[in-house]
């Protein structure tokens, strides 16, 4: 049995996604294989190459793979799909898009979003964001999965799998990448900071970020958002941290006048410990919350700043 | 251009989920149920497209139960222009419901099927993008902006990194995110002309599709909850609690 994962990247270098699904698959006990599909993508096969636990890389290198757009990549994925028992990726916007897709075209269900693997055909997974955790069994000849990248730590970097260039398959001529618009920070990437300061409603205005991003760069922090903070447009949409954002499990998650909604903390209730400052003490993000400080966030977060600096 | 939209009858967004007391299932007893929200948005996004001129009629489709007719005729108080029930008591996979929206879509012959991007139940992600594989058509997933061309849509979609602008041919398979529209409340006289727009029923074997469930459900668990902690005076309680106490600071 071998286990095909599909590898995010940006043709240069890996997402680290790739690495936390690569863990998930040797829960599996099957050979594993990571296909690199992209343009110009021979430095992110080669980071592929060196992540442990894998036995070869397929690289695919074609124009029309540059974007990893859902139709060319989930044709190439189907091509090569009877020869693996699994197909997995990791459940950023990258898999999500384009794994439904592969199970479909292969009639295959798809089991989203695993955080636990506790046989290579049973998993768990949370539904109801995250207030019930389900453990499925596949019962497909092959098992199309998505990993939830925060539940498993990244594998390591000390392989030496062989890259295996292999045939492109058409531009179907369907979708085309015309834009992106990244947002661009010196700070740690949300999914994979260790501290995460996040912000709500209470910030007021899109400036006030400003008090969060002075106490993310004294902590070293990445910065969040709730949906509310969000759809106000005080910060851009990959700042959302929730059910239908991004999942976050850092060792220290502050969050910063946010109410708590359920859908907020099926994003970061993975985290380690859990400060909340919000000056309603009625707010439900203090039940989860480990130190709470009921607050002005307009007084208390200026003197956290002001505190650690000293 | 006819637009087909799914929906689906889900437990309310704001309604804290709970398994029964012998763990079987969750306790959808007297909870409040409701469209969807990321449905309602792929109504809303079909209505401003009829308004715009771009879109001729607005088909609303659900599956599941009679119960169901409840957020059909929601959508049609929006504005959808007639809605189909596919009447079933299963509980129904992604990759089922893709199949069975590939038979309407052979006899409805849209040119744009707009699905929320996930349903707050199962958060599978998968119904859209299967569907969109089945019939071989592109597809524009976490849409936050969508327009309608001659020959073509252009749609901005919502990445991790932040935007991405794709531009897809169609017929196309749209699949929403939040900032792509506010959902309009529905007005009584709106919801009182719903009662008379047409709802036909069919039942689901009539479709002929294979919708046997290919998961098992082993086991339903609640996580483990995380005990509230301790409300600290002030700053300095707080940093001495995570230096000394927590230790990640």
């Amino acid at each position: 049995m071998t286990a095909l994962i599909i590898a995010e990247h940006d043709n240069d270098s890996l997402k680290s996604a790739t690495a936390n699904t690569i863990a998930a698959a040797r829960r599996l006990g099957v050979e594993i294989h990571v296909l690199v599909a992209g343009s110009a993508c021979s430095a992110a096969a080669e980071q592929a190459a060196r992540l442990r636990g894998v036995g070869k890389v397929l690289m695919a290198d074609a124009r029309h793979y540059e974007g990893g757009l859902a139709e060319n990549l989930a044709a190439l994925i189907v091509s090569r799909a009877q020869a693996y028992s699994h197909v997995l990726a990791p459940a950023t916007t990258f898999g999500k898009n384009v794994l439904p897709r592969v199970a479909a075209q292969l009639d295959v269900g798809q089991v989203s979003d695993i955080v636990e693997v506790l046989a290579p055909d049973t998993f768990v997974r949370p539904i109801h964001a995250g207030n019930v955790l389900a453990k499925v069994r596949s019962d497909d000849p092959i098992k199309v999965i998505t990993v939830r990248a925060t539940a498993f730590e990244a594998t390591g970097q000390e392989g030496t799998a062989p890259i295996e260039t292999i045939a492109p398959g058409p531009d179907l001529g369907m979708s085309r990448l015309l834009a992106r618009e990244l947002t661009h920070s010196s700070r740690p990437e949300l999914t994979e900071a260790k501290i995460v300061v996040s912000g709500g409603r209470g910030l007021q205005s899109g400036e006030n970020f400003k008090l969060l991003e002075a106490l993310a760069d004294r902590l070293g922090a990445a910065i969040g958002a709730s949906r509310a903070a969000v759809d106000s447009g005080f910060v851009p949409n990959d700042y959302q941290v929730g059910q239908t954002g991004k999942i976050v499990a850092p060792q220290l998650y502050i969050a910063v006048g946010i109410s708590g909604a359920i859908q907020h903390l099926a994003g970061m209730k993975g985290s380690r410990v859990i400060v909340a400052i919000n000056k309603d003490p009625e707010a439900p993000i203090f039940q989860v919350a480990d130190y709470g400080l009921t607050a002005d966030l307009f007084q208390a977060v200026p003197e956290l700043i002001s505190a650690l600096g000293q | 251009m006819k637009i087909v939209v799914p929906v689906k009858r889900v437990i309310d967004a704001n309604v804290k989920v709970r398994l029964k007391s012998d763990g079987s299932a969750v306790d959808s007893d007297n909870v409040k149920m409701s469209m969807n929200p990321f449905d309602e948005i792929a109504v809303e996004e079909a209505i401003r497209l009829k308004e715009a001129g771009v879109a001729g009629e607005i088909v609303a489709v659900s599956i599941g139960s009679d119960a169901c007719q409840d957020v059909l005729r929601s959508a049609l108080a929006m504005g959808a222009d007639r809605a189909l029930l596919i009447r079933t008591e299963a509980v129904l996979e992604p990759l089922a419901v893709a199949k069975l929206l590939r038979e309407v879509v052979a006899r409805e012959q849209p040119q744009l099927v707009i699905c929320g991007k996930q349903s707050t139940d199962g958060d599978a992600n998968q119904a859209g993008q299967m569907l969109a594989g089945l019939l071989g058509w592109p597809q524009a997933t976490f849409a936050s902006k969508l327009d309608i061309g001659a020959d073509g849509a252009t749609v901005t979609r919502e990445i991790d990194g932040g935007l991405e602008i794709i531009a897809v041919t169609l017929p196309a398979v749209v699949t929403t995110d939040l900032r792509l529209n506010s959902p309009r409340y529905t007005t009584l006289p709106n919801i009182m002309k719903a009662k008379k727009k047409p709802l036909d029923v069919i039942a689901l074997d009539e479709f002929g599709v294979d919708t046997r469930p290919r998961l098992t459900t082993l086991g339903l668990a609640e996580p483990a909850a995380r005990s509230a902690g301790v409300r600290v005076a002030d700053v300095a309680e707080l940093l001495a609690k995570l230096k000394n106490e927590a230790k990640v600071i």
